[in-house]
């Protein structure tokens, strides 16, 4: 008889820190110690804090350990599994140190989970995702049996309307109006099909990733009842290929799927017929564009084309179709369940329901967290990422990767949704958020994105092609303090351009880091431009690195260190760095025992 | 699967399993299981506690727990119920066979079994 389950996170980020061998290790020792039959070891998808993983968390108790390694599981099973005395030292601790009391924290108590709302992301941690029957205790499937047993189709899209389910995808577009218009747009009687598009490819989002890791079987449904909606019986997921533990789990649900009859012909005896098929995509970044999915499904290079005609008229094989991203996916079977009402009454009153974000940069706890849309820059960033480290002073935040901006450090009290982002000058995007503190460049974060956006541009159109490459450039001179003040309205003007006449949504939001930038940070730019300095210090030509005389003691170090020999001086004789030579690498400071060398 | 109550029965059967991890269960039965429960018996007694709360059907409301020495180790195997809003109640001497009674008469019934508490 099992008394407790020990879930191990078998995530992307777990797994590369180690969470297999953790795996393992727990195998045996509960052999050793006769507990395979009262322990049951369960493998899920992502906890949300992977910059704490391996994560393993004990239940029912609700322990929660981070950085657990092979080494401590003997102590694990002897001391809390065997015992009852949970492994304090392995204890996450969110207060840095400062515990008062000896009791374990639960998952559910830290701060990190308090304030999160998890729709979405609700099994992810918590099921086995290889485990069909897992997904079923929770609730799963019912959500499909409901649709086909109890609802028309046009009900089930007007559930979708009502609940204001929007596209998670970036844009935001209300899924049911998409829904709607594939099923009434064409009446032909003939192939529609339903796509989703998990090839997720903004630097820093990983949401849709650990969904399909944690949780696959919600995709699957959700895609049923999409098929049901708008009279599909075949649908594909399109995933990359850089995704492996998500393509396997995937196939697995898939497969498992087939096997209880939830996919195939006559599901739950009402005649309904859908079957799904995986694709894999080979990372193009523009491949996350509709059209050019749909193009890349077909076999063919993936190219954009213009829209009209949209998707839900002419898409894959030129049959109407509909697209949705893997987290607007995810949303759909708990709507069906708990009805529109449920999911509106999440959220502001243009963005219904919670969103996943990806948090990565400057932060304590990198990792996924969803919260109810409307729930500010500042609570994410302070309560539930718990901060910047090293006390530094919060910058910005860059939302919408590529084609999202930068929400400066006066607008942390903004609600976020859909309209607060676009009307600040960033957008939603898939839901990558990037922490960025006084050590980071805007105009560096600038021709990142832009040197992104040039190497992932397809090439179909020539504002995109050569406008983007043109930006590069211009940013590239600026912070090699070569940049002129006509330079900005360049940039400005040229960002108009692109925005207004590329192809595809990818081209036309590629010039807002830079837009986004130029708003909120033009002093940086002038900065660059007139002073000649990089006040985060990032933009190396515009740095110089110097001896303090005072504070070197002539330990010859950093001259040792220096990989070009730009140091020069005698023992216990103050050095002095040539700049001529000096590549600016950094070296000699992270060599200094004494302090004595400064960048400015 | 051919029928909503194929799916029913799936869910039934798998939500004991699945309920463990969600933790907020309104009473909990605490099983001392330090060295000095261990060594009076307490695994067995912890072992019958699980098997009797699922057989029960009682697994929504009840969980079963482990801890550590209590500090009382003449009388382990020791067990404490704690049920929402009321006082906990602690067991001494427990072994398998008193499990039955416990759950039939105090979780189930509400009345704590006053001859295995301490005297």
């Amino acid at each position: 008889m099992i008394r407790s389950h020990v879930l191990i996170c078998g995530g992307t980020g777990c797994t590369s820190s180690g969470s297999a061998a953790v795996h393992e290790k727990f195998e045996q020792e509960l052999k050793a110690n006769g507990l395979e039959n009262e322990i049951k070891l369960v493998q899920t998808g992502c906890f949300g804090l992977c910059a704490l993983g391996p994560v393993v968390i004990v239940y029912p108790e609700g322990t929660f350990y981070s950085r657990v390694t092979a080494d401590d599981i003997p102590e694990i099973v002897s001391e809390h599994l065997l015992k009852g005395r949970p492994v304090q030292r392995l204890v996450y601790d969110e207060t840095d140190g400062a515990k008062t009391d000896d009791q374990p924290v639960a998952l559910s108590d830290t701060s990190f989970y308090k304030k999160q709302k998890r729709v979405a992301l609700r099994n992810c941690g918590v099921i086995d995702p290889e485990n069909i029957e897992e997904y079923i205790g929770t609730g799963g499937y019912q959500g499909l049996g409901k649709v086909l047993t109890e609802m028309t189709p046009e009900e089930v899209i007007d559930t979708i309307l009502a609940s204001g389910l929007r596209g998670r995808g970036g844009a935001g577009f209300p899924t049911g109006q998409k829904w709607k218009l594939a099923r009434t747009l064409v009446q032909d009687g003939g192939q529609k099909y339903v796509c989703c598009n998990a090839d997720e490819g903004d630097p820093g989002a990983f949401m849709d990733r650990s969904i399909l890791e944690g949780d696959p079987h919600a995709l699957i449904e959700a895609m049923a009842i999409a098929g049901y909606a708008i009279g599909a019986d075949q649908g594909y997921v399109y995933v990359r290929a850089e995704y492996p533990i998500a393509v396997q789990r995937l196939q697995v649900a898939i497969d498992q799927a087939r096997e209880y009859g939830l996919l195939g012909d006559d599901i739950f005896g009402t005649g309904f017929k859908f079957n799904l098929d995986l694709r894999l995509g080979a990372g193009a970044f523009v491949c996350g564009e509709e059209t050019a999915l749909m193009t890349s499904i077909e076999g063919k290079r993936g190219e954009p084309r213009p829209r009209p005609p949209f998707p839900a008229v002419k898409g894959l094989y030129g049959r109407p179709t509909v697209l949705n991203n893997v987290e607007t996916y995810a949303n759909i079977p708990q709507i069906i369940v708990n009805g529109a009402d449920w999911f509106a009454s999440m959220g502001t009153e243009k963005s219904k329901g919670t969103k996943v974000f990806a948090l990565g940069g400057k932060i304590h706890n990198t990792g996924l967290v969803e919260v109810p849309m409307g729930t500010t820059l500042r609570e994410i960033i302070e309560e539930i990422g718990g901060g910047i480290p090293g006390g530094k002073k919060f910058k910005a935040a860059q939302t919408g990767g590529p084609s999202g901006g930068c929400i400066p450090a006066h607008l942390i009290d903004t609600p976020i949704d859909y309209d607060n982002l676009l009307a600040i000058g960033s957008m939603m995007g898939s839901g990558g958020l990037i922490v960025m503190d006084e050590d980071n460049c805007m105009v560096d974060i600038a021709k990142f994105f832009l040197e992104f956006t040039v190497d992932e541009s397809c090439g179909k159109c020539t504002p995109c092609r050569v406008g983007t490459k043109r930006l590069y450039e211009i940013l590239d001179r600026i912070t090699k303090g070569q940049g002129k003040l006509e330079d900005i309205d360049k940039l400005e003007e040229l960002c108009h351009y692109i925005k207004s006449s590329a192809l595809c949504g990818l081209g036309q939001t590629a010039p807002n880091p830079v837009l986004s930038t130029l708003m909120y940070f033009k002093d940086e730019y002038i900065e660059h431009i007139v002073d000649k300095k990089c006040r985060a210090g990032v933009c190396k030509e515009l740095l110089s690195f110097k001896i303090i005389e005072d504070k070197c003691k002539g330990c010859t170090k950093c001259a040792r260190n220096c990989p070009v020999g730009a140091i020069e001086g005698a023992v216990k004789q103050p050095h002095i760095i040539n700049q001529d030579k000096c590549i600016k690498c950094g070296a000699c400071i992270d060599n200094c025992a004494f302090k004595a060398i400064i960048k400015e | 699967m051919k029928s909503l109550a194929e799916l029913a029965a799936i869910r039934d059967k798998m939500k004991d399993k699945v309920s463990l991890r969600e933790g907020s269960n309104e009473t909990r039965i605490v099983v001392g299981m330090a060295t000095c429960g261990i060594a009076a018996g307490a695994r067995p007694v912890l072992n019958a506690f699980v098997e009797a709360v699922a057989k029960e059907g009682l697994s929504d409301t009840v969980t079963v727990l482990q801890t550590g020495c209590i500090g009382i180790c003449q009388y382990e195997p020791v067990v404490e119920v704690y049920k929402a809003g009321e006082d906990k109640v602690t067991y001494v001497h427990m072994s398998e066979d008193k499990v039955a009674k416990v759950i039939e008469q105090h979780i189930k019934g509400g009345k704590p079994v006053a001859e295995y508490t301490m005297k």
